[in-house]
């Protein structure tokens, strides 16, 4: 409980005004200093932007959903209407200081090269997804023989845009091959308290519904 | 309903347009031969000048003006009545108290580019040296040439730093200009429904409605006026051309479909049986009533020959390159003439020089054109980014 108190409520945001934000995005605004340039791939309708400009922040935004885009314009942010599979490509090395990409790992066609970029073009990442290893996942699929749906996952399997589910333990193995470091990493439970840090891996993977990952470049040699 | 067998003879007379060129009914800047306008094509043009219209107020600081550049076959009657047809503003719907650009809060230019026939020096305007009509005579134009006379106009009126830079089509290539010649002079720029360059198949176009022009016996080698004529009917056929490739499959086939006009059964001749013949050769009417032929000869041209990429060793980037402007970037889903892909190509340069930059696309079945009508969504839209721009420049938000 100790370890839940110190990383919440987040510093910068008043107690009454933490109810507007989802804690995941207050989470990821945590992590990113003051003054830095950030691009959120995948962006939705700008709620996690809007937070960190509230605090500073240069944000950019990709969104692939064109009524997103409008929304965030609409708000007044800097988004473009895109595709993370495709157009992250187009940006240049170092051109931000992280690149945040908020539950939509899983969206993409193909993660590993979106990683690579992210990392590419931000000196650091931000990566969160929902977590397949999660209990009530494995229980949905072990108990009732049928893909797992949540609170936060209620689409079909049929009509889901998520084609790459994985759990923690997989992207922590998929980190390890491409040679990205991870400098701190934080499990959400179902309510969107972190799971305490002093527990091991597989209690994460167990319990974790959600991973929230800060990933910088690997040292060469690996 | 107005029955158009043929494209009928102007209403307003060549005369009323003479003396429009010349002596405009708006304010115009006017630039001796000290300070003369330093074309593309290596000619001083002096004397020259500007015909332009403002709208709200300049504050005290002159941080909140926004200059609208106009498309082709606009001017800079934005939201006041048009002086030749009689007609509303032709971004009435944009630009006035409470609309998108705000006339309570923002100081609004537009002025009718070097070239046009509105009041600022081109074809139509008479040359000093003859004391006749420019004519063919008139140097070629482009599109950096519109917005240096633009920027000696801001400096007239004492403005260093625009906090917009709006336009659609051709003014939305000037706006790219803007940011391009002049980065730092622009906070903001909102380019809409416009390119970086203009395709192959856009040049097609335009060469399809010049040479209707110069095929019209009244034309005379761009003399007409020395002849008290005018090549309406070129010019006419060039409009309807023109006005096709800003419209959508689907708009026509909404606003017209298949329709007889006036009439259940065909004529078994060559009248305007349906509905969107009649409308084409009205539009086609009433636009000669207001431009002039050379003028839209002139235009046209300094069209084609825009590519900011060019200007840069055909790197687009590198034209952007540092810019601290904060760009929106707007194209319509049905837009053929100045499709998304346009729009997105200059995205990407821009990305990749770090500028700030929101691009949207709006789902709307009315082409090109979709930037002058109601589009709730666009106006939504510029009203945000105009709004932004104002808090980052530290405009008051409750007046000027």
């Amino acid at each position: 409980m100790t370890l839940q108190e110190q990383a919440l409520p987040l510093g910068g945001i008043a107690p009454d005004r933490t109810g507007k934000y989802r804690t995941d995005h207050l989470l990821v605004a945590e992590m990113i200093a003051a003054g830095s340039k950030v691009l959120d791939v995948g962006c939705g309708d700008g709620e996690l932007l809007q937070l960190l400009e509230s605090r500073g922040i240069d944000g950019r935004g990709i969104e692939l959903s064109r009524e997103g885009v409008n929304r965030c314009v609409a708000r007044g942010l800097a988004v473009v209407q895109g595709d993370a599979d495709t157009d992250l490509i187009n940006y240049p090395d170092d051109a931000f200081d992280y690149v945040i990409l908020s539950q939509t790992l899983q969206a993409t066609r193909q993660p590993k090269p979106v990683l690579e970029n992210l990392l590419r073009i931000g000196r650091r990442a931000i990566v969160s997804f929902p977590n397949f290893g999660f209990w009530k996942m494995r229980l949905q699929l072990l108990v009732g023989g049928h893909m797992p749906r949540t609170e936060n996952l209620p689409a079909t399997w049929y009509d889901t845009p998520n084609i790459h589910f994985c759990t923690i333990k997989d992207f922590v193995q998929l980190c390890d091959e491409i040679n990205v470091k991870m400098e701190r990493a934080v499990a959400l439970d179902l309510y969107g308290r972190p799971v305490p840090l002093n527990l091991p891996w597989w209690v994460w993977n167990m319990f974790g519904e959600q991973g929230v990952f800060l990933l910088s470049r690997g040292g060469k040699g690996k | 309903m107005t029955q158009l067998q043929s494209v009928p003879s102007p209403s307003i007379h060549s005369e009323d347009r003479a003396h429009e060129a010349d002596h405009p009914t708006s304010p115009v800047a006017k630039f001796g031969i000290e300070q003369p306008l330093k074309l593309d094509c290596g000619i001083d043009l002096a004397p020259f000048q500007i015909a332009y219209q403002t709208y709200g107020e300049l504050n005290a600081d002159r941080s909140n003006a926004i200059l609208i550049c106009h498309a082709l076959t606009l001017d800079q009657h934005v939201a006041n009545v048009h002086p030749l047809t009689g007609k509303a503003g032709w971004w009435e719907i944009m630009v006035g108290p409470g609309r998108p650009l705000d006339t309570d809060r923002y100081f609004i230019i537009c002025s009718n580019v070097i070239g046009g026939c509105m009041g600022s020096t081109g074809p139509a305007s008479t040359n000093p040296a003859t004391g006749k009509a420019w004519g063919l005579d008139f140097p070629i134009i482009t599109i950096p040439d519109m917005v240096r006379a633009q920027a000696m106009l801001l400096d007239r009126l004492g403005i260093q730093t625009l906090l917009c830079v709006i336009g659609g089509s051709m003014g939305g290539m000037q706006v790219l200009q803007w940011t391009a010649a002049y980065p730092e002079r622009v906070f903001s720029a909102l380019p809409v429904a416009c390119s970086t360059r203009h395709s192959a198949q856009n040049i097609a176009f335009h060469e399809l409605g010049r040479q209707a022009v110069m095929a019209d016996p009244d034309w005379h080698h761009g003399r007409y006026f020395e002849r008290s004529t005018h090549p309406h009917r070129g010019l006419a056929v060039a409009r309807m051309a023109g006005h096709i490739t800003y419209l959508s499959d689907a708009a026509l086939h909404r606003k017209f479909g298949r329709r007889m006009q006036d009439r259940e059964l065909p004529t078994f001749s060559f009248d305007a049986d349906f509905q969107v013949e009649s409308y084409l050769r009205y539009q086609g009417s009433s636009f000669v009533e207001r431009f002039d032929a050379n003028s839209y000869l002139y235009l046209t041209r300094a069209m084609d020959y825009f590519d900011i990429a060019a200007d840069h060793d055909g790197v687009l980037a590198e034209a952007f390159r540092g810019i601290k402007t904060r760009f929106c970037v707007v194209s319509f889903t049905s837009d053929w003439l100045f499709p998304t892909s346009e729009s997105r190509a200059l995205v990407h340069a821009l990305n990749a020089s770090s500028a700030r930059v929101s691009f949207a696309e709006i789902e709307t079945d009315r082409g090109h054109d979709a930037f002058l009508l109601d589009v709730p969504e666009f106006f939504d839209i510029s009203r945000a980014f105009l709004e932004s721009a104002g808090k980052a420049r530290g405009l008051d938000g409750t007046g000027s």
